[in-house]
């Protein structure tokens, strides 16, 4: 018999943005009870590799319209603007929340939050605690969530599955990785808080868990995904790894260097101006990927990179602002930052795009809401601003979790045993794929070749032929994915299964990630196009939205909401 | 390219849908030099064979995931190059936990003990945001940041030999961060942790093996927050005894 769990409001994904939109909800109403039910414990989430900090507006030299102007045009304008002034209005109130719940910030001498300046920020006013923003924001979140005894955790439960009944989101099926039983968890609305997809990646910051599971489920009960072509490339990981060298490194005073120890930001001329190694994303990445071009980068054992440099900061300074950096730098490409260049090259960081979602995080299926990375609520536009994600976890994961509830008090149940029929089909269907050998296609091969053709098509520079050809493969990956041998029969912690289920979410992704890209024929933003390489505001300044499809995407459009600020030359 | 050297791993099986107790399985592979341990076990899942089970996600040393016993010491094994073992590498369960399977340790039992330790400010009254932050000096910042650092991936249990006799033992990561709370500026909640501590099976069971310490991949030292609390719990208790507890009943 399948087990049901009932609370009123369910939360699928345990990192920023889901345990605020849980301590949010429960804060909203005294009677509202919350399911946190997430794949991993949440202390694991990926929220916990954010290293360079949170921004908000901290200072006299700033200003709300400064943070909202830079977020703006960092996004090649196609963030929503109302969503923009929403966010930086918002943005001190929840990042001094987090203080007074605990969050370990660096301080001043005078006891004041210290700010750091970051890429594509006309101001300094980046809250960080040294260069572990996300561990410690995470970890502040999840041991203040613990106060309230409303917000219930099931850890380690895979969703799988929304149960719509009767149009409306009404609970989850979700697969239990200890013992290997699915449940019905139900629930009058249902936020989705999984985190991005940057596994769809070969070479990727993103930990094993990022596989893109919230998106998917929207994606296959029929809500589009917005603004997919638009992946960020940090311009700083280590070779091989993909672990991420935090933007932080340059906003201290790293410099970049090629082969010829040329400072080439400085040198060259990759519009970003005065503005160096502290220009936006998608520049920095183009201007290392132009230099390799041109034969003036690094040759190393995993490919091309160039040198970020920090020995002239001195030891100290590196000791207490980015002790986290030199000890991934040493431990893991072998070099001291102290006394050494780090090698670094651009690696698949962040989704812009992610589940259609407005201002209050609501989806167009009545009852499914979404925030964080696995929403796309047009904060990030076509690129996103370095520290501007996290303090997006917390302003639309609190505002989504309000609306959630506001949601919830109004909706009925729906009907138990069609949701328990709904649940009992998802059970059969897990219990079909777990150690099937529906052909001969490797699990482990099949998620190469989804990696590498999304690198070969969605790079930080695309053509139309490239990324033609990858949705042609996606297509065939698809079929393959159909033909999957599994080993492992076993029920208990099966994460032969899990990935199994994590591949299919990620083949979603990635084909709307690769339509969207083929659709899009002009350069804005992390999307840049050799064969459209300039800015097409007369027929591409809107929205992509891409809506799952038996016989594959289909790829529309939405208008982009602009109000104070109008498109310009994006130059620095 | 010349054929890189191999090395045996020696890994604990167990699944309990099928054996009594765990057991080994010996698998040869070609290790790349700068491998950590957990590439090779990645290696093996992926390539050799499927059915391994095992928690990892970030290979940075922050989520946490991925502690395991290697050579019979926790280890992150992320963090742990492959260069520090010979020939032979043996591969089990953490220590001092149930496995569930394979390398796969059930620690609700740490999830209950982390919580008991009340680990959030506590104040006698809020501070409303409009207020601003809370000021504080980086000396006071300093007094309880790197207990602040603990990632909860139970090395420390693992190595405790207190733990290994009496597994209801509080034990170093709980202690470690209810203390780094009753250190930090903000937090009025000292009084209430100290209750805790002072109960049984808490910071008094310590044996001082200082193993915890040693262990511990982000030098979080639960050893020292250990001996510190005992003080401080001590203190307050002998506080209490002269003094009527500041708004207490």
């Amino acid at each position: 018999m399948l087990e049901v769990v009932r609370h009123d409001v369910l939360i699928v994904g345990g990192g920023g943005a889901g345990l605020r939109a849980a301590i949010a909800a429960v804060e909203a109403d005294p009677r509202i009870s919350v399911g946190l039910v997430s794949k991993v414990y949440p202390m694991r989430s990926h929220t916990v590799s954010a290293e360079g900090g949170a921004a908000a507006v901290a200072r006299d030299d700033d200003s709300l319209e400064m943070h909202a102007k830079d977020t703006v045009k960092g996004s090649d304008f196609l963030a929503d603007q109302d969503v923009v002034d929403y966010f930086v209005q918002e943005a001190a109130r929840e990042l001094t929340l987090l203080e007074h719940w605990g969050c370990p910030f660096s301080r001043e001498p005078d006891g004041r939050v210290s700010v750091r300046a970051f890429g594509g920020m006309a101001a300094k006013r980046t809250w960080f605690a040294a260069d572990k923003i996300g561990f410690h924001m995470l970890h502040t979140l999840f041991q203040h969530s613990m106060r309230f005894d409303r917000i219930v955790r099931y850890d380690e439960q895979f969703v799988t599955r929304l149960l719509v009944d009767g149009g409306a989101v009404r609970g989850v099926a979700a697969l239990d990785v200890r013992e290997g039983v699915v449940r019905v968890f139900l629930g009058r609305a249902v936020i989705l808080t999984t985190g991005g997809a940057g596994k769809c990646f070969a070479f990727t910051t993103n930990g094993n868990i990022k596989t893109g599971d919230g998106m998917a489920l929207a994606y296959r009960a029929g809500v589009p995904l917005k603004d997919m072509e638009f992946v960020q490339y940090h311009p700083t990981g280590l070779p091989g790894t993909g672990i991420l060298i935090t933007e932080a490194a340059r906003g201290e005073g790293g410099t970049l260097k090629n082969s010829e120890g040329e400072r080439f930001l400085v040198t060259r001329d990759y519009g970003v101006g005065q503005k160096a190694e502290l220009g936006p994303r998608d520049m920095i990445s183009r201007a290392i990927i132009q230099e390799m071009m041109a034969g003036r980068g690094i040759k190393g054992p995993y490919g091309e990179y160039v040198h970020l440099d920090l020995t002239h900061l001195g030891e100290k300074k590196i000791d207490e602002r980015l002790p986290f950096v030199r000890l991934l730098s040493t431990t893991y490409a072998g070099v001291d930052p102290v006394h050494q260049p780090i090698p670094i090259r651009p690696v698949v960081h962040y989704m812009m795009g992610g589940v259609d979602v407005d201002i209050d995080g609501r989806t167009l299926l009545p009852g499914l809401y979404a925030a964080g990375e696995t929403a796309c609520v047009s904060l990030n536009g076509a690129n996103r601003l370095g520290s501007n994600s996290l303090t997006e976890c917390l302003v639309f994961g609190a505002r989504t979790g309000r609306h959630a509830v506001a949601y919830a008090r109004g909706a009925s149940d729906g009907d138990e045993s069609r949701l328990r029929a709904l649940g009992q089909e998802e059970a059969a269907r897990i219990d079909a794929l777990r150690g099937s050998r529906r052909g001969g296609e490797r699990l482990a091969g099949i998620r190469h070749d989804m990696q590498h053709t999304m690198e070969q098509g969605c790079g930080v520079y695309r053509e139309q032929p490239s990324m033609q050809e990858t949705v042609r493969t996606l297509a065939q990956i698809r079929r393959r994915y159909a033909a999957l041998a599994l080993d492992d029969r076993s029920k208990v912690f099966n994460t032969e299964l899990i990935a199994a289920l994590e591949l299919g979410n990620m083949l979603d992704v990635a084909e709307a990630v690769a339509n969207a890209a083929v659709a899009r024929k002009e350069s804005r933003g992390a999307h840049t196009c050799f064969d459209f390489p300039k800015r097409n505001d007369q027929e591409y300044l809107h929205h992509s939205l891409v809506w799952f499809g038996e016989a594959g995407p289909r790829v529309d459009k939405k208008a982009v909401t602009i109000t104070r600020f109008q498109p310009e030359e994006r130059k620095y | 390219m010349s054929e890189l050297p191999k090395k045996t791993f020696v890994i604990t099986r167990f699944d309990p849908d099928k054996d009594q107790v765990p057991k080994t399985q010996t698998y040869e592979i070609e290790c790349r030099p700068d491998w950590k341990v957990l590439d090779a076990i990645n290696f093996i899942k992926d390539e050799v064979d499927p059915t391994l089970s095992h928690r990892w996600s970030c290979r940075m040393a922050v989520c946490g995931s991925c502690g395991m016993n290697v050579n019979g010491e926790p280890k992150l094994t992320c963090k742990t190059s492959l260069a520090e073992y010979g020939d032979v590498v043996e591969i089990e369960p953490l220590a001092n936990f149930p496995i569930v399977r394979d390398l796969v340790v059930d620690f609700e039992s740490f999830m209950e003990k982390f919580r008991s330790v009340k680990p959030w400010i506590i104040r006698a009254k809020e501070k409303a945001p409009e207020e601003g932050t809370c000021s504080q000096s980086p000396e006071e910042l300093e007094a309880f940041r790197h207990f602040s650092m603990c990632i909860n991936c139970m090395l420390c249990y693992a190595a405790c030999p207190v733990v290994a006799n009496a597994p209801e033992f509080l034990g170093p990561a709980a202690i470690a961060l209810g203390h780094r709370y009753n250190l930090d500026s903000r937090d009025e909640g000292a009084a209430e942790r100290n209750e805790i501590f002072r109960g049984e099976g808490t910071i008094f069971e310590c044996s001082y093996a200082n193993e915890c310490s040693e262990v511990c991949p982000k030098n979080v030292d639960p050893a020292a927050a250990i001996n510190q609390a005992k003080l401080l719990a001590v203190l307050d208790w002998a506080k209490g005894l002269v003094l009527p507890r500041k708004g207490g009943s």
